[in-house]
């Protein structure tokens, strides 16, 4: 192989909601979902999903929150947010029961997130759309720019369009995300199929969708591709992301993995998941499956973070690269 | 300023789908007629119903009903499924209601308005695109998702799309909902929508203006606007619609459907005057129109201007239509 599979070493889990004893966290009964890091001047702050205890018919809500971390040591948490720092969608809105994933920005000075709504369907067990909103706080809430999605759905892009990851580059925006492409029944279960895609955009408001799956599905046309991380390192872009089977992801052997791709433009990606260098352990928090993927680098290292076994039910935990990107 | 619109002649009830048999097991309902005229014939596509037999809820499909030129002689009633619908999580998989149709090229135009089944409030709805290449008689979307849906200031319902090439350009009127009230603290959520405007280069890609409401309130800010309908007549353009009160509108007739009317000039201005709409509800449980009227069509066929429109119980009997009167002056 012409390259090398990036070597990360497991730093372990940084927040599990299940077993915190912080104080603030107490509204938070499980899932810490999708980290998001925005680097201050003297912490990290991650912004994450997360769950109450659900309702009496087992239904969740998911709401966006944050941690603060230090910023030399990772598994160092300073604070929690004491609430959601979002509100959830108006009645009948693609927000109303959950937003979750969040990610940030940070430009001219203003914080914006871009975030998947969740609306409950009849025949599907969801629909989902990503919004937007800012913070007029520096970051610790956040209130959306209007009730609906930022990014409609389209005739090639039906439903199910989730997992945001804003950026920026040469003064442009680029929204790397998934979109849904059929729902398959998984032993009577509706189960969505979905695969990363993208926009850009000048404005963060209005965007033009490059309408193409940006990766190939290596497990076949049922894979599911999810948080397409994308950062630009070493002269050229990387993604780090998650795929799953179709179906029985739930167990171990269809659960997802972590892949791999690059990209000189940002647009054509080349796929290549053995060199993403992180799987599940032997055993522990991350030994069915890892999901999630965030990468990002502070004080000269670079992290990913991560999710582990039932899609972050019990948190997350980080890793640090050996070398650079 | 006043004006002139046109003054309607009602022609009565022209189709009841108890009369016919319905494809797709239909039965009831016969909603939202809209016109494609052809040659020697007027092809009028409607909605109607199929009821699920375990939960008694409902499917919307698609049919057509040909009548002769004046409109008033049954020649066939389609046979077969115009148009499937959407696949499973998609936006129309429920229900397509209504179907706006529009000649193009050689080929038919269909809008689509799309129906999806939630929970938490009953409905979503997304404005499709479908294609025929034969004629009318049968369709197919150009992709499993909508042309146009929520966005950031238009959070649901986008539906009810009628459109119109005008001078090049596509012009389609909508209407988009607010979110969703609760009235009555033991009561379902209702919904509140207004009409909008977006226009197309091709008739598939659209912009929108974001959340602006064409078309002013006129029975307090929750009113509900449905299915514009626009046609040129003398000088200016006269859109027709229906409109009601947000809640409480199914059975007491004092809140239901009442067609409403605006005229503009340019397009972008609209004036909004319902007593122009020239012709009246009568108030009379024994008309078929009597206690409602609602989802207005108006077209042109053979030098006369018609509107189609559905009666009493959103149409659950039929639809019927009425002729502007000739020398209500400023017609042409």
């Amino acid at each position: 192989m012409l390259n090398q599979a990036y070597q990360w070493r497991k730093l372990g889990k940084v927040f599990d909601p299940t077993a915190t004893e912080l104080p603030g966290a107490d509204w938070i009964a499980e899932f810490a979902q999708a980290p998001c890091v925005i680097a201050r001047d003297d912490f990290l702050r991650v912004y994450f999903s997360c769950r109450p205890a659900p309702d009496a018919n087992g239904q969740y809500v998911s709401h966006c929150a944050f941690l603060d971390l230090d910023r030399f040591d990772l598994k160092k948490i300073l604070r929690v947010s004491e609430g959601p720092i979002l509100s959830l969608g108006e009645i009948g809105t693609f927000d109303q029961y959950g937003t979750y994933p969040m990610s940030v920005i940070e430009h001219a000075g203003r914080y914006r997130a871009y975030y998947a709504g969740w609306t409950r369907c009849e025949s599907v067990p969801f629909n989902t759309a990503i919004g937007v909103a800012e913070s007029t706080d520096g970051g610790q809430t956040f209130t959306r720019l209007g009730p609906g999605p930022v990014l409609p759905y389209t005739p090639d892009e039906p439903f199910v369009i989730s997992g945001p990851k804003i950026r920026r580059f040469d003064g442009k925006y680029y929204l790397y995300y998934i979109a849904g492409r059929k729902w398959i029944l998984d032993d009577g279960r509706p189960e969505p199929v979905y695969k990363i895609r993208m926009a850009t955009s000048d404005d963060g408001l209005h965007w033009q969708k490059h309408g193409q799956d940006l990766l190939e599905s290596r497990l076949g046309e049922d894979e599911a591709q999810a948080s397409p991380d994308v950062i630009f390192s070493g002269g050229k872009y990387h993604m780090f992301f998650c795929y799953r089977q179709g179906r029985q992801y739930r167990e171990k052997a269809g659960g997802y993995r972590i892949g791999y791709a690059s990209s000189n433009d940002g647009l054509r990606w080349q796929r290549d998941d053995q060199r993403a260098g992180i799987s599940v352990s032997q055993q522990g928090w991350d030994s069915e499956m890892v999901s999630y993927p965030h990468v990002f680098q502070s004080d000269d290292r670079t992290y990913l973070f991560y999710l582990g076994n039932q899609v972050g039910k019990h948190g997350f935990g980080v890793a640090e690269l050996e070398g650079e990107l | 300023m006043t004006h002139c619109a046109p003054q309607w002649r009602k022609l009565g009830k022209i189709f009841d789908p108890a009369d016919h048999r319905l494809p797709d097991d239909c039965t009831e309902f016969a909603q939202s007629p809209q016109a494609l005229a052809c040659n020697g014939f007027v092809r009028v596509y409607f909605s109607t119903r199929q009821r699920e037999p375990d939960t008694g809820k409902f499917f919307s499909h698609v049919a057509f009903v040909d009548f002769d030129d004046d409109l008033q002689r049954v020649i066939q009633v389609s046979d077969r499924t115009v148009i499937e619908l959407g696949d499973r999580g998609c936006f129309d998989e429920h229900g397509i209601f209504p179907f706006n149709v529009l000649r193009h090229d050689d080929k038919v135009y269909a809008y689509t308005c799309g129906w999806s089944r939630r929970v938490g409030v009953s409905v979503e709805t997304g404005i499709g695109l479908a294609i025929s290449d034969d004629g009318g008689t049968t369709f197919r979307r150009i992709g499993a998702g909508p042309i146009l849906s929520a966005t950031l200031h238009e959070p649901c319902l986008v539906g009810d799309g009628s459109v119109q090439v005008i001078d090049g350009t596509f012009h389609m009127w909508y209407i988009f909902g607010h979110p969703w009230k609760r009235f009555d603290s033991g009561r379902e959520p209702d919904r509140i929508y207004k009409i909008a405007h977006a226009i197309s280069d091709n008739g598939v890609d659209w912009t929108k203006t974001g959340g602006d409401q064409l078309i002013a309130d006129s029975i307090g800010p929750d009113e509900c606007q449905a299915l514009p309908t626009v046609i040129r007549w003398g000088d200016r353009y006269h859109m027709y619609f229906c409109y009601r009160y947000p809640n409480d509108f199914r059975r007491n007739p004092e809140r239901g459907y009442r067609i409403g009317y605006a005229s503009s000039q340019d397009l972008h201005s609209w004036e909004r005057n319902d007593s122009l709409v020239g012709m009246e509800c009568t108030g009379t449980a024994d008309d078929w129109d009597g206690t409602m009227m609602c989802y207005p069509h108006v077209f042109e066929h053979q030098n006369q201007t018609y509107m189609l429109y559905n009666g009493n119980e959103f149409g659950r009997r039929g639809f019927g239509i009425a002729v502007a009167k000739r020398g209500s002056s400023g017609g042409g």
